[in-house]
């Protein structure tokens, strides 16, 4: 039986959050937590290949305690079992670290039930670097294959999957073995409304909590702050796009005056690339 | 088929929450389907909690729940179009366990109050709505959501929908309401610093104040205002029959930035920053209003039930009291094995004896009484506003001849009579 693995993170929802004007980072407190929404494509294709060729679902975050409520979010959506590593040692993690910590999860998972397949969202939209799906792929040693915009077909029994990815110039087909680990796109899919009992059950659901010294050779020295190599040196916000000018009159005028905006900008268009 | 339930209770507010929590708490297996992201999500209240019908609930629920701050005065302002007749009490007596009440903002104070349901053991069910009740042969026997495979099944179902109750107007236990029964109120949160709140309102810290508003705060039309004190906000307010609306042709937010400028208030909110607007239907139809409240599987309790004291502002404490007693006899059937409207009316029996049915009986004619004569908020409050500021102005006239001229300025000995009578009956209606 298939065993699909979606990495899913909480994060706050920065369609609302508010900006600390002081220091330029995110004032947490002012929104909502919610599950990554490329996270929520990610175990919505978990769950359509588990229906597809039957199988199991399982979720895995790492987060502080109330990340639980992103993890029921994802039994909405029909995933099997959640499993959460929680620990303050784990705080302040870079992608590098959190990719570590990750995959001594995974190895812990492994030994409940092997897995066959990793899937993660394309980025997360506080961090927004898409690079911890691939640090888990680099550190399990399996192929990594990031933009997934479909999953054509899944063979457990001949090992290999056939996936889109998305290229800068249209789309490639490509056939890697399995195991291995998936970055979905948003088109991927669409996250229909969750069926009533899925509510009842993640309503109910209590995930499996690790801490630290529930994972096997862990290297401590590896995780959270002191994992991360990663130093951010200065935060600052990016400056307010210059007011514009609107054009108005008939649409014949308006393509008069923008050409001759051109033309009077001309080394504009051209520094930034044109010829 | 899908999973059953010993009872579905439709809608988290105050009187869905409290049911569930006693239903859990009483062995029931209970699910509570709000439509809201969470529980209060949606949810409008001036934000007077009144302690005791909570601690019916929850006993010392004060030592845990996110509250704003124990009211330890209470004032009320007539007010005129540049000037106001203020009274009220304070009493540090009010700011001391166990309190009297409490100003409390919905959005957190529900979604603390449906955890301890779930503490219960109560199933809470998020961002699902509930579209009609499913009834077979005369039984109401489960509910439909929204949601794919959304029907679930129970013996009985508890409409706690608020105001406007779509599912109990199905089930053709009320009518549509007409616009002389129901209040619209609109209210802002307004951000400000919580030193300044202190200081602006005479207060130290974890001590409230509430500003009842008469007269003038809805600009003539029947209705009433408030301004609440929470920890770092206030809350104003306005309500008015929506056939006051109507009649005036004013827009609800109009009549809020009336009141948010009016010379009165203004100098309160000064510096605040708007943080929150919100309007909600207010059910102020009273006892005569009140539909049908049990059938064959069903029970409707809290605004759903059109249960509100309007002219005391008690809403919430009627909702939970409801909830608590229909969970009750919820139990009762249970032991019975009987869900029929037979046994169930006990609890409408038990609500009408309760302080709530009292309380419904008492005021039933206040509303309508003072829809009937304007002359109280046209005329009597600006009357009062010119007597105190006649009386009090000195001028070298003596307090005798400032009397006789109040009281001839009132108007001939007919109109006297009238007043008279008209305080008598107002006296009548609101004791
Ligand atoms: C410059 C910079 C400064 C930062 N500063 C801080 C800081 O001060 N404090 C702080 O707390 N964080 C900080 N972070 C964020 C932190 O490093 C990242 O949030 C974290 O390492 C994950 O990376 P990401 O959010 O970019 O995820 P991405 O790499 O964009 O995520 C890709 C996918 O990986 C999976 N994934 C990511 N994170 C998790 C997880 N926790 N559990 C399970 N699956 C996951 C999901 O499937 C996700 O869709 C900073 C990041 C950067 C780049
Ligand atoms: C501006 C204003 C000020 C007020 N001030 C006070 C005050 O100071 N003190 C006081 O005691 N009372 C006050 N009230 C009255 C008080 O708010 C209500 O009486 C009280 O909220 C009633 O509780 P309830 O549980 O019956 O309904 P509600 O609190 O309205 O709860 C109903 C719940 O049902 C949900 N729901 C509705 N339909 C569905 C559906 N189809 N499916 C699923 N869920 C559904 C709603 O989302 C909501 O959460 C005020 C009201 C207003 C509008």
């Amino acid at each position: 039986m298939l065993h699909i693995v979606a990495c899913i993170k909480q994060v706050p929802d920065t369609k609302i959050i508010k900006m600390n004007p002081k220091t330029n980072t995110m004032d947490r407190a002012s929104a909502p937590a919610i599950l990554n929404p490329y996270d929520a494509h990610a175990v919505e294709e978990a769950v359509r290949i588990k229906k597809k060729y039957g199988g199991i679902v399982s979720v895995l975050t790492m987060g502080p305690p109330p990340a639980v409520k992103a993890i029921k979010k994802c039994i909405e959506i029909g995933a099997d079992e959640g499993y959460m590593i929680s620990d303050r040692r784990f705080a302040g993690a870079d992608t590098l670290a959190t990719s570590y910590a990750l995959t001594k999860a995974l190895d812990k998972i492994q030994k409940i039930r092997p897995v066959d397949l990793i899937l993660c969202g394309k980025m997360t939209i506080d961090g927004d670097t898409g690079q911890v799906g691939p640090g888990i792929a680099r550190r399990l040693d399996i192929p990594p294959l990031t933009s997934v915009k479909k999953v054509e077909a899944v063979h457990q029994e001949e090992g290999h999957i056939i996936v889109h990815r998305k290229i800068e110039d249209g789309h490639e087909v490509i056939q890697s073995t399995l195991p291995c680990l998936l970055s979905v796109e948003k088109e991927i899919n669409e996250v229909p409304y969750s069926s009533f009992p899925n509510m009842i059950k993640a309503a109910r659901y209590d995930p499996v909590i690790w801490s630290v010294d529930d994972l096997e050779d862990v290297d401590i020295k590896q995780l959270g702050l002191k994992g991360s190599p990663t130093i951010v040196a200065k935060v600052w916000a990016p400056p307010k796009p210059e007011g514009g000018k609107m054009l108005e009159g008939s649409p014949d005028d308006q393509v008069d005056q923008i050409l001759s905006v051109i033309l009077e900008k001309k080394e504009l268009f051209q520094a930034k690339g044109g010829s | 088929m899908s999973e059953r339930f010993d009872c579905i209770v439709v809608g988290a507010g105050p009187a869905g929450i409290a049911c569930a929590y006693e239903l859990a708490k009483g062995g029931a297996k209970v699910v509570l389907i709000e439509r809201g992201e969470y529980p209060g999500s949606k949810n409008v209240m001036g934000g007077v909690l009144y302690r005791q019908m909570m601690e019916d609930v929850i006993p010392g629920f004060y030592k845990e729940a996110p509250l704003e701050r124990p009211i330890v005065e209470q004032r009320f302002m007539m007010m005129d179009k540049e000037s106001a007749v203020t009274f009220g009490y304070k009493g540090m007596e009010w700011g001391k366990e166990p309190y009297n009440n409490f100003t409390v903002l919905r959005a957190k104070f529900d979604q603390w109050f449906a955890s301890k349901a779930v503490e219960q053991g109560a199933l809470l069910i998020n961002e699902t709505v509930v579209t009609e009740c499913i009834v077979e042969e005369g039984r109401v026997v489960g509910v439909q959501t929204d949601r794919p495979d959304g029907e679930v099944y129970a013996d009985v179902v508890v409409l706690a929908d608020g105001v406007n109750s779509l599912l109990a107007k199905s089930l053709g236990f009320h009518k549509e309401y007409r616009p002389d029964e129901v209040a619209l109120a609109t209210m802002e949160i307004l951000k400000l610093d919580k030193k300044i709140i202190e200081d602006r309102f005479n207060l130290e810290p974890n001590q409230g104040c509430t500003i009842e508003l008469f007269g003038d705060a809805t600009n003539g039309i029947l209705g009433t205002g408030f301004l609440y004190t929470n920890k770092d906000s206030l809350s104003i307010g306005v309500g008015t029959l929506l056939s006051g609306l109507i009649k005036h042709k004013i827009r609800p937010y109009e009549l809020l930035e009336y009141v948010k400028n009016h010379p009165m208030i203004r100098p309160y909110l000064q510096g605040s920053e708007q943080q929150e607007y919100l309007a909600h239907l207010i059910p102020e139809g009273g006892y005569k209003s009140m539909g049908k409240v049990v059938g064959n599987g069903v029970i409707v309790v809290g605004d759903a039930a059109q249960l509100v004291n309007a002219i005391h502002r008690e809403g919430s404490n009627l909702a939970m009291t409801s909830g608590r007693i229909a969970a009750e006899t919820i139990l009762l059937a249970m032991q019975a094995g009987d869900f029929s409207e037979a046994l169930l009316d006990r609890y409408r029996v038990k609500l009408m004896n309760s302080f709530v049915g009292q309380d419904m009986k008492k005021y039933k004619d206040s509303t309508h009484h003072f829809d009937k004569f304007p002359q109280y908020f046209d005329q009597y409050i600006p009357m009062m506003n010119r007597a105190a500021s006649q009386m009090f102005t000195v001028d070298g006239k003596s307090k005798w001849e400032k009397q006789k001229k109040i009281w001839k300025d009132i108007g001939s000995p007919r109109e006297k009579i009238k007043i008279a009578r008209d305080a008598y009956r107002a006296w009548k209606v609101m004791k």
